[in-house]
């Protein structure tokens, strides 16, 4: 087997390594992530032809659907980061819960948002209490909760473990919500994208969609990465690694 | 029964809630005050409609039993912090999700008990009409438990932190969505007479499910945040 790949991610684990790791990888992400969301918004906003039944409109698929599916996707990675730091007691993976939360919360939002602003001309309403707006505005109140909580911690350690508990509590519960709130009630339009068998989409329409939602995860990683880097600083202040970083060595000899 | 065994040791807590709530009895009044109090403020906001009230009846009033369990659920381990008899039960070597989970009993027993004793009343004042009231009391009686082992969870989480009702407000409203759907899904469509038989079998089922994992995930957040 290769042993590499184990001895690494146990090396990148260490908050130094990790730090550089992440300021290396960091620009790159960035960078890829303005190009490909440039190259999917030419695409989605130019290129791809209007809806036959909406219009221009459909447009705001290019900002909604991949924020949907990054609100989820980081509830995913909130989620198996606080199994690690449960059971491992992985420092870095404490992190990665606490500073996905507002991420997460963020997508949230914007998708409601853009969500809203689709359904006032096609449904005529800002806002009705179907299915998928339901479970999505309980996973904002679930990210928000998250965060709320460990921010009532004194010790900031303690807080992210308890913020990653409340997180896979909110893991089970999601499906849940899901299928209850869709038996309730429903709207908003079925599933066009699929990922095994035929996507009910036009290709022309689908691929600006998925180059955006690749530059969304690549913003993501950015981000993430980027947040990670300032909060490691701030929980290892005191130790050695980080009064050697450059910058802080800069600051302390003037 | 022989004292230190684990029988003993539920036996004990259970008994111990149940008199330190019976000696207090005033306080076990209050949330069923609250709950009148709430039911009473509906007909004032809405007007005097008894077709519109008795149309949102049920909902009505599992929202309100679902918010006066919310103010009860700040009680639930806090005197036991104070006094230092949680840490003690942390150490014992009796299973702490049993003995957490007799809390939750004693807890659901003082306050949710009357809750359902009182809903049908607070249904009938809002003109809830007479057949569906006992497909109501079955929902509360599958729906408290259900959201005392559910809170009782959130509360563990937030034990070891400054006071915030909010809070706790925030996190288990989220987790208590499917709880409110269905068993005020019941009551709507017993009043509709419609077949009320699925959405119950669902409560029953989370209830079963709860039963077992609740305790074992409230021991997991109590070692967590009182972890100093």
């Amino acid at each position: 087997m290769a042993n590499w790949i184990p001895h690494w991610l146990h090396r990148l684990s260490s908050p130094p390594t990790f730090y550089r790791f992440a300021g290396k990888v960091r620009p790159w992400c960035f960078w890829l992530a303005v190009v490909t969301a440039l190259v999917g918004l030419y695409g989605g906003l130019v290129m791809a032809p209007p809806d036959y039944q909406q219009g221009d409109v459909f447009r705001i698929i290019y900002i909604h659907v991949p924020s949907a599916w990054m609100s989820l996707f980081i509830y995913a990675t909130m989620a198996v980061a606080a199994f690690i730091a449960l059971v491992w007691r992985i420092k870095l993976a404490e992190v990665v819960i606490v500073q996905s939360a507002p991420l997460g919360a963020a997508f949230t939002f914007i998708t409601l948002v853009t969500g809203s602003i689709w359904g006032e001309p096609t449904w005529g309403t800002w806002w009705t209490w179907g299915a998928r707006l339901t479970s999505e505005l309980v996973l904002l109140f679930l990210y928000l909760g998250v965060i709320g909580l460990y921010h009532a911690f004194e010790d900031r350690r303690q807080g992210a473990r308890a913020a990653g508990f409340l997180a896979i509590i909110g893991a089970i519960n999601l499906p849940i919500v899901h299928y209850s709130v869709q038996w309730w009630n429903t709207l908003h339009q079925g599933t066009t994208v699929r990922l095994f068998g035929p996507s009910t989409i036009d290709p022309r329409m689908l691929w600006p969609l998925l180059v955006m939602a690749l530059a969304t995860h690549l913003y993501w990683a950015a981000s993430l990465l980027g947040r990670m880097r300032t909060d490691l600083v701030d929980l290892e202040g005191g130790k050695q690694w980080v009064r050697e970083l450059p910058q802080v060595k800069g600051r302390a000899s003037q | 029964m022989k004292p230190g065994t684990t029988r003993a040791a539920c036996w004990a807590i259970l008994r111990r809630d149940l008199t330190l709530a019976w000696r207090r009895r005033g306080d076990m009044a209050l949330p069923v005050l609250y709950a009148l109090i709430v039911a009473t403020l509906f007909p004032f906001a809405l007007g005097p409609d008894n077709a519109l009230l008795a149309r949102i009846a049920g909902g009505v009033v599992l929202v309100i039993v679902l918010l006066a369990m919310l103010l009860a659920f700040d009680a639930l381990f806090r005197s036991d912090i104070e006094d230092g008899s949680l840490e003690q039960w942390l150490m014992a070597p009796q299973p702490l999700a049993l003995l957490v989970g007799m809390k939750i009993l004693a807890h659901w027993l003082t306050t949710a008990l009357p809750l359902i004793i009182i809903g049908p009343v607070i249904a009938s004042m809002l003109h809830l009409p007479t057949h569906p009231l006992h497909v109501l009391e079955l929902a509360l009686l599958l729906a408290t438990p259900l959201l005392s082992l559910l809170g009782a969870v959130l509360v563990a989480l937030t034990a070891g932190t400054r006071r915030s009702g909010m809070l706790l407000a925030l996190m288990l409203l989220p987790l208590c969505v499917p709880v409110v759907i269905f068993a005020a899904g019941a009551v709507l469509a017993a009043q509709q007479g419609l077949p009320w038989i699925a959405p119950m079998a669902w409560l029953g089922a989370a209830l079963a499910l709860g039963i077992i994992l609740a305790p074992l995930a409230c021991a997991a957040a109590l070692r967590i945040t009182l972890d100093s």
